[in-house]
C-alpha cells in the first residue's frame, strides 16, 4: 500500500524524524490560509499523488508571497499531472501540501529496503541526494553507502553513524542524522514498511537535517496490524476496479486487453495470460480468486471482469486444491446467466466431475476446455468472433 | 525415503480443528499421510478426526513423536507458531498460510539460526499448496490424483501451476517422486536451491521441474546453482512473460522491481545456465518428456 508525502512525514515525524512545517490545502485559499498560519515567507506548494518525479512534471511550486503560493495552488489543485510514473492521462492532483521551504546546502538520498537476496532490511544512503537512486547507480555507484540490519537486535546507532560520517557529515550534523536515520528505520519495523525512500535528506547551513521529501510503502500482508496505516488508504489513487476487488478480497489488475480472466492462484493467472498472449489475444486483467472461491467470490469476480467495458470474452481457468470444482461452477453457472459475451470455462483437480457436470446441466452456452493450451485458443477464437459490446 | 515425506513420517496439523485444516487433513489422511496428532491451544485433551489434539507442539510431539507439521492458522498468528514448532524440534514444518507479514517471516528465518545446522527445521512455505510425495504422504492442499508415482521431481512458487505440471505429466505417463510447494511470498522458509539440493541427493528423483515467477533473485539463484552442482536436468518455466513492472500480480512476491527481476530475464539466465527452459506452460509436459530421454 502507498501513501501521500503529507502523509509519510506524519509518521515519520511520530518517529523523531525531522521535517519540515507543513499543512494539507484543499483549495487555492486554504493553501494561502495555512501559509499564512505557518507563517515565514518562503514555502514550497507540492500535488500531493502517489508518483515520484512531481518537480519534474512541475507538481512542486516555489513560493515567496501568499499570492504565488494561491496561484500555485489553483495551478496545481483538479488538474492531472503527468509524471514518468502516472501513465500519459497523468493523475488528478485533490490536495496540495503547503510547506515552509528553506534553504539546504546538501541533498543525501537516504533508502530503506526489505531485501530479498539478503532477507533482511537493507540500509542505502548517497551524498548525491535529489537523483533517482537508479541513476546514482548508474552515474556514482562508489557513493552508495549501505548496511544491513539484524532482525536480532534491529538497526544499531554505530550503523547509523557508519553512514553519517561516510557522507561527509560534521558531527553536530551526524548526531542529527542518527536521529533521522534510526527513527526511519524503527517507522519501517514499526508500521512494517516494505519501502521507506527520503530523498532528499537535506543539510541546512545551521546543521541541522530535514526529510525534505519522503516516500513510504507498506506490506499489504501486515496491515490488519496498522489501522492507522490502513486509513490512510487513498482511492483516488488506485484504479477503481482494483480497489473494489481488495474489498471482496480478490487480486485484480487492469489491463489493456479484451479477454477477461478469471484465475485461481496467481502462478497459473500469470502462465494462462502468457498463453493467451501466445495465442494471439490481449488479457484485459489478471485475476487470482485466490482459495477458498465461494459462489459468491466467483460471482463478484465476474461483476469485476465485465465492469471493464473493453472485454469481449471470458476465461475462467480454475485447476482446483483449495478450491472445489464444484463450487467454482456453481458461482460460473450463477454469474453466467445474463451473460452477453463468450465464456470459456476450464476445471481441473478437486471435485472436477461434479463440477463438470454443473455447468453440463446449467443449459448456458458455456465452451468447455480441457487444458490450457486449449482454454488460450478458445478464448481468443470466441474473443475474435465476439460482436463489439454494446 | 522420499524427500521431506513419506508414508511413514509422522505429522501434526497445527491448528487442525478449523474448518479448511480440518477439510484438508481429511484429505491428507485419506491419501496415506501418518497424521498422529492436531496442536489447537485450548482444546487439549479432545479428539478432532480420530487424533488427540493438543495445547502445545511440545506436548504433541512428546506424546506422538511427530517429525513434521503442517501450519493451518491466520497470518496474525504464523510466525509465532513457526517459531514454537521449531522449539519443538521438527524437523520439517510446512505452512500454507497466506497473508504472512514479511517482516515476520524475517524474523522467523533469523529465529531458526538459534539452532545448530544439522538440527535446524526446514520451514517450507509459506504461502504455499504443501509437499506431496506421490503414492506415499500428502502434507498441503494439493489435489492427490493429478500426480502419478515417478521419477519426476517439483519445486514452485505457484501452487496451481504446479499442479498443471503434474497434470500434464501424468498425461503424458511421466510420474512425480515429490512435489514441493515453496510458496509465494518475497521472504520464504526455504528456497529452491534447497529443495534442489535434496532432488539432486535423492535416489529417486531423475530429472526436475522448477516453476517460478517474477519478482526476486531464487531463480537466478538457483540457475546457477544447478550449473555448479547439479547432474540430474533440470526443467525451469518461469510464469509473468506479460506482467507489467512494479505492479503485484498476486503473490506478495511476484513484482517486478528490481533488474533481473522479469520472467524474460529469468528465462534466459535459465537458458544460459543449461537448464531445459519451457516455451510456455503448455509445454511443461513436453519438455520434462524431452529432458528424460535425453538421459537414457
Amino acid at each position: 500500500m502507498e501513501i501521500h508525502e503529507f502523509q509519510a512525514k506524519e509518521l515519520l515525524a511520530g518517529f523523531g524524524v525531522p521535517v519540515p512545517r507543513g499543512i494539507v490545502a484543499y483549495s487555492p485559499d486554504q493553501a494561502i490560509f495555512v501559509a499564512t498560519e505557518l507563517g515565514g515567507s518562503f514555502w514550497a506548494v507540492k500535488a500531493q499523488l502517489h508518483s515520484g518525479a512531481r518537480g519534474k512534471a512541475g507538481g512542486i511550486k516555489l513560493c515567496r508571497s501568499h499570492h504565488e503560493v494561491g496561484l500555485a495552488a489553483r495551478e496545481l489543485l483538479g488538474k492531472p499531472l503527468v509524471t514518468n510514473q502516472t501513465g500519459p492521462q497523468g493523475k488528478i492532483v485533490q490536495r496540495v501540501y503547503v510547506e515552509v521551504a528553506e534553504a539546504f546546502e546538501r541533498e543525501i538520498y537516504l533508502g530503506f529496503v526489505l531485501d530479498r537476496k539478503i532477507q533482511r532490511i537493507r540500509v542505502i544512503a548517497s551524498a548525491n541526494g535529489g537523483m533517482d537512486i537508479e541513476e546514482i547507480a548508474q552515474r556514482n555507484p562508489e557513493s552508495i553507502l549501505q548496511t544491513q540490519v539484524e532482525p536480532a537486535v534491529g538497526m544499531q546507532p554505530f550503523q547509523a553513524r557508519e553512514l553519517a560520517f561516510g557522507l561527509g557529515l560534521n558531527i553536530k550534523q551526524v548526531s542529527r542524522a542518527v536521529t533521522a536515520i534510526l527513527g526511519s528505520y524503527r517507522a519501517f519495523r514499526d508500521l512494517d514498511a516494505t519501502m521507506i525512500e527520503i530523498n532528499p535528506l537535506v543539510v541546512t547551513p545551521d546543521d541541522r537535517v530535514l526529510a525534505l521529501d519522503a516516500k513510504m510503502t507498506f506490506d499489504d500482508n501486515a496491515l490488519f496490524r496498522h489501522p492507522n496505516v490502513s486509513e490512510m488508504r487513498d482511492p483516488m489513487q488506485e484504479d477503481p476496479r482494483e480497489a473494489q476487488a481488495n474489498q471482496h478480497e480478490l487480486n485484480y489488475i487492469g489491463l489493456d486487453g479484451d479477454i477477461g480472466c478469471i484465475i485461481n492462484g496467481a502462478g497459473l493467472a500469470m502462465a494462462t495470460m502468457d498463453m493467451i498472449k501466445y495465442a494471439g489475444g490481449e488479457p484485459a486483467n489478471f485475476l487470482d480468486v485466490g482459495g477458498g472461491a465461494s459462489p459468491e467470490r466467483v460471482a463478484e469476480a465476474f461483476r469485476l471482469v465485465l465492469s471493464d467495458g473493453n472485454v469481449k470474452a471470458i476465461l475462467v481457468n480454475i485447476f482446483a486444491g483449495i478450491n472445489r470444482c464444484d463450487w467454482v461452477a456453481q458461482g460460473v453457472v450463477q454469474a453466467a446467466a445474463g451473460l452477453k459475451v463468450p465464456l470459456v470455462v476450464r476445471l481441473a483437480g478437486t471435485n472436477v466431475e461434479a463440477g463438470q457436470k454443473i455447468i453440463g446441466e446449467s443449459g448456458l452456452p458455456i465452451i468447455s476446455a480441457t487444458d490450457l493450451a486449449d482454454a488460450a485458443h478458445k478464448v481468443v477464437a470466441a474473443a475474435r468472433g465476439a460482436v463489439a459490446r454494446p | 525415503m522420499s524427500i521431506l515425506i513419506d508414508q511413514s513420517t509422522a505429522v501434526l496439523v497445527q491448528g487442525i480443528t478449523g474448518d479448511k485444516a480440518s477439510f484438508h487433513t481429511r484429505l491428507m489422511m485419506a491419501y496415506g499421510t501418518r497424521v498422529v496428532g492436531g496442536v489447537t491451544p485450548g482444546k487439549g485433551g479432545q479428539r478432532h478426526l480420530d487424533v488427540p489434539v493438543f495445547d502445545t507442539v511440545k506436548d504433541a510431539v512428546r506424546a506422538t513423536g511427530a517429525q513434521a507439521s503442517l501450519v493451518f492458522v491466520p497470518p496474525s498468528y504464523a510466525g509465532d507458531a513457526l517459531m514454537e514448532a521449531a522449539d519443538a524440534g521438527l524437523r520439517l514444518v510446512c505452512i500454507i498460510t497466506d497473508g504472512m507479514p514479511a517482516q515476520d517471516m524475517m524474523r522467523v528465518k533469523r529465529y531458526l539460526l538459534r539452532y545448530p545446522e544439522k538440527e535446524r527445521t526446514m520451514v517450507v512455505g509459506p504461502n504455499c499448496a504443501g509437499i506431496i510425495s506421490a503414492g506415499k504422504a500428502m502434507l498441503g492442499i494439493m489435489p492427490g490424483n493429478i500426480y502419478r508415482r515417478g521419477n519426476v521431481g517439483i519445486v514452485s512458487r505457484s501452487g496451481t501451476l504446479s499442479y498443471e505440471a503434474a497434470a500434464q505429466m501424468q498425461a503424458l505417463g511421466i510420474g512425480v517422486s515429490t512435489s514441493v510447494g515453496i510458496g509465494g511470498d518475497p521472504i520464504n522458509g526455504s528456497s529452491f536451491v534447497d529443495h534442489l539440493a535434496l532432488f539432486e541427493a535423492d535416489p529417486e528423483t531423475a530429472a526436475v521441474v522448477m516453476i517460478g515467477e517474477i519478482g526476486g533473485p531464487q531463480e537466478a539463484d538457483a540457475a546457477a546453482w544447478i550449473r555448479e552442482n547439479m547432474r540430474k536436468p533440470v526443467v525451469g518455466y518461469v510464469a509473468g512473460l506479460t506482467a507489467p513492472k512494479g505492479r503485484r500480480m498476486g503473490h506478495a512476491g511476484a513484482i517486478i522491481s528490481a533488474q533481473g527481476d522479469t520472467a524474460t530475464e529469468k528465462s534466459q539466465i535459465m537458458r544460459e545456465y543449461g537448464l531445459h527452459v519451457a516455451s510456455s506452460a503448455a509445454d511443461l509436459g513436453n519438455t520434462v518428456a524431452k529432458a528424460l530421454s535425453a538421459i537414457r
